[in-house]
């Protein structure tokens, strides 16, 4: 990674809530700063890395932005001299051009991009652009959408903030604990967006959802709260089997064959470090996401698969499904009943289920397998196999019901 | 300062259907937005709209009888406000009677020649 990489990767949102907090244009701002990267790129490999390069990027942003409110207020024919307004005006926050700035825009700038009144996908669209600093094109590859369609997106985004007068600013203290809920909502989106991703040939992007963790983080650093504290120790647990995922094909593993020697076991510490200290939850959401994490570490810190605690899982599920009642906990619960008590209590909590994907046939037709009812898992997979728009997904559940033609297969499962 | 309007819709009838005490809340839940409005900036202006089926719709040379849309809920009324932004617009027409759903809009400036000022 070039010195220009790293203070992109890393100040980027610095930067962005900085020339905010001083010109209050966001239309101005990321454009200035996109152009100053763009000179970087030019300048640095023939004189030389700057000693502070985001002093450097910030001061180079800092002009083209007088240059174009100069020209604006020529263009309106006011008097030019008060373009220049901006910049006698006494600078706020403690910052000169040493590239510092005080974590409160920062803060501002990550609840302005999460706010409630911007659509949830422009949100998370947003925060990882001017937050995270993650280019246009990256972001649509990611969410696996067109350039175009993102960059629409993000302009949409950043159309509602200007003209809704979404403020860069800290709400009370009544309300600041709403607005980190969302937050970490718009995190946990873009977390899943990359963790289980529901179309194309990719299982998973891991690099958007550790994006997603490090948003998490960033905000967590600067305000904490017991929600975003159990909601990274969900998603670092669940990030931290992300090699295992995927077998040497580019197959799905599934948790029981994963090989847990391929697990992140330092995020797992981490994560577990990370749930101990968070302390109860404070709220419904917060408890969910504590239920999560901890049912993901019951998983990461089984020895191996045959040992996992499901009877502790699903109490917990069942607890979850109290708390926030959904098909996909219902599922998820059954699965777990089934590997407790066997397929056919897992079949009953599944009884006159609707929903919506793949997901909710193919536990079917995995349970009705195991089961022994080789005919109806048959049926399940073929439904679970037309729903299903993710390749690698497909061909595991292809495999399966190969898998029950071949003669005794389901007598060697039962 | 930005300008909104607030736009208030409610379920016809609701407020003809109010006993003394309803109404009482939503005297209070308009009294806490004149109040919440007047400390964080200015109302400009505001008022309670006759019913829908007496609205009158303009489109082009055509003047048709009816509201925009058939709902059922309809524009009962609104508000010009000023305020420092957004948030204390959402803050403001959360004071107003919960039974109401409120739409916020920004007021857009033009200038003499129909241009978008600022």
């Amino acid at each position: 990674m070039t010195a220009l990489e790293r203070v992109v990767r890393e100040e980027w949102g610095r930067l962005v809530a900085l020339l905010l907090a001083q010109f209050r244009r966001l239309d101005l701002v990321e454009d200035a700063l996109a152009d100053a990267v763009e000179a970087a790129q030019v300048h640095w490999p023939s004189d030389g890395e700057p000693d502070n390069a985001s002093a450097w990027l910030v001061t180079t942003a800092r002009r083209r932005i007088l240059d174009r409110l100069r020209a604006e207020a020529m263009a309106a024919r006011k008097e030019p001299l008060l373009a220049t307004e901006a910049e006698r005006r006494p600078q706020e926050g403690v910052m000169a051009d040493t590239g510092d700035v005080v974590d409160d825009d920062l803060l501002r700038l990550v609840l302005m991009c999460a706010h409630p009144a911007l659509p949830p996908e422009g949100a998370s669209a947003l925060s990882l652009r001017l937050v995270m600093g993650i280019a246009t094109p990256d972001i649509a590859r990611l969410f696996l959408v067109s350039e175009s369609t993102m960059a629409a997106r993000i302009t949409r985004a950043k159309k509602k903030i200007v003209t809704a007068g979404i403020p860069f600013a800290i709400p009370g203290t009544e309300a600041i604990g709403e607005r980190l809920d969302v937050v970490g909502h718009t995190a946990y989106l873009a977390f899943t967006a990359g963790y289980a991703p529901g179309s194309g040939p990719d299982l998973l992007r891991a690099e958007l959802a550790g994006e997603a963790i490090r948003l998490a983080r960033v905000t967590h650093a600067l305000r904490p709260s017991d929600t975003l504290a159990h909601l990274i120790a969900l998603m670092v647990l669940q990030h931290s089997r992300r090699d295992a995922r995927i077998g040497a094909d580019g197959e799905l593993v599934l948790l029981p064959e994963q090989d847990r020697g391929r697990w992140h076991h330092d995020e797992i510490a981490d994560a577990l470090a990370v749930l101990a200290g968070a302390g109860p939850a404070s709220s419904p959401l917060s408890e969910s996401y504590r239920l999560q994490a901890l049912i993901a570490a019951e998983h990461a810190t089984a020895p191996s698969s045959q040992e996992t605690r499901w009877d502790r899982i699903t109490d917990m599920y069942a607890a979850l499904e109290v708390i926030s009642p959904s098909p996909a906990v219902r599922v998820a619960r059954a699965v777990s009943v089934a590997e407790a008590e066997g397929p056919v209590a897992g079949l009953a909590l599944l009884e006159s289920l609707g929903m919506t994907g793949h997901r909710l046939p193919a536990v079917r037709g995995e349970l009705l397998a195991r089961a022994g009812d080789a005919q109806a898992a048959r049926v399940a997979l073929d439904e679970a196999i037309a729903l299903c728009d993710n390749d690698v997904e497909r061909r595991h559940l292809e495999s399966r019901r190969a898998g029950l033609d071949a003669p005794g297969a389901t007598a060697e499962r039962t | 300062m930005k300008r909104y309007l607030v736009l208030i819709a409610y379920e016809p009838g609701d407020w003809e259907a109010a006993g003394p005490e309803e109404r009482q809340i939503y005297i209070d839940g308009h009294q806490a937005f004149h109040d919440f409005v007047d400390e964080h900036g200015r109302r400009i202006s505001g008022a309670a709209l006759a019913g829908a089926d007496t609205a009158t719709t303009v489109r082009q040379s055509a003047v048709t009888d009816g509201p925009f849309a058939e709902t059922a809920e309809m524009i009962g009324g609104y508000y010009d406000v000023e305020l420092p932004d957004l948030d204390h617009a959402i803050t403001a027409a959360r004071l107003l009677p919960p039974s109401y759903a409120v739409e916020i809009r920004s007021v857009i400036d033009l200038d003499a020649a129909g241009e978008r000022v600022g």
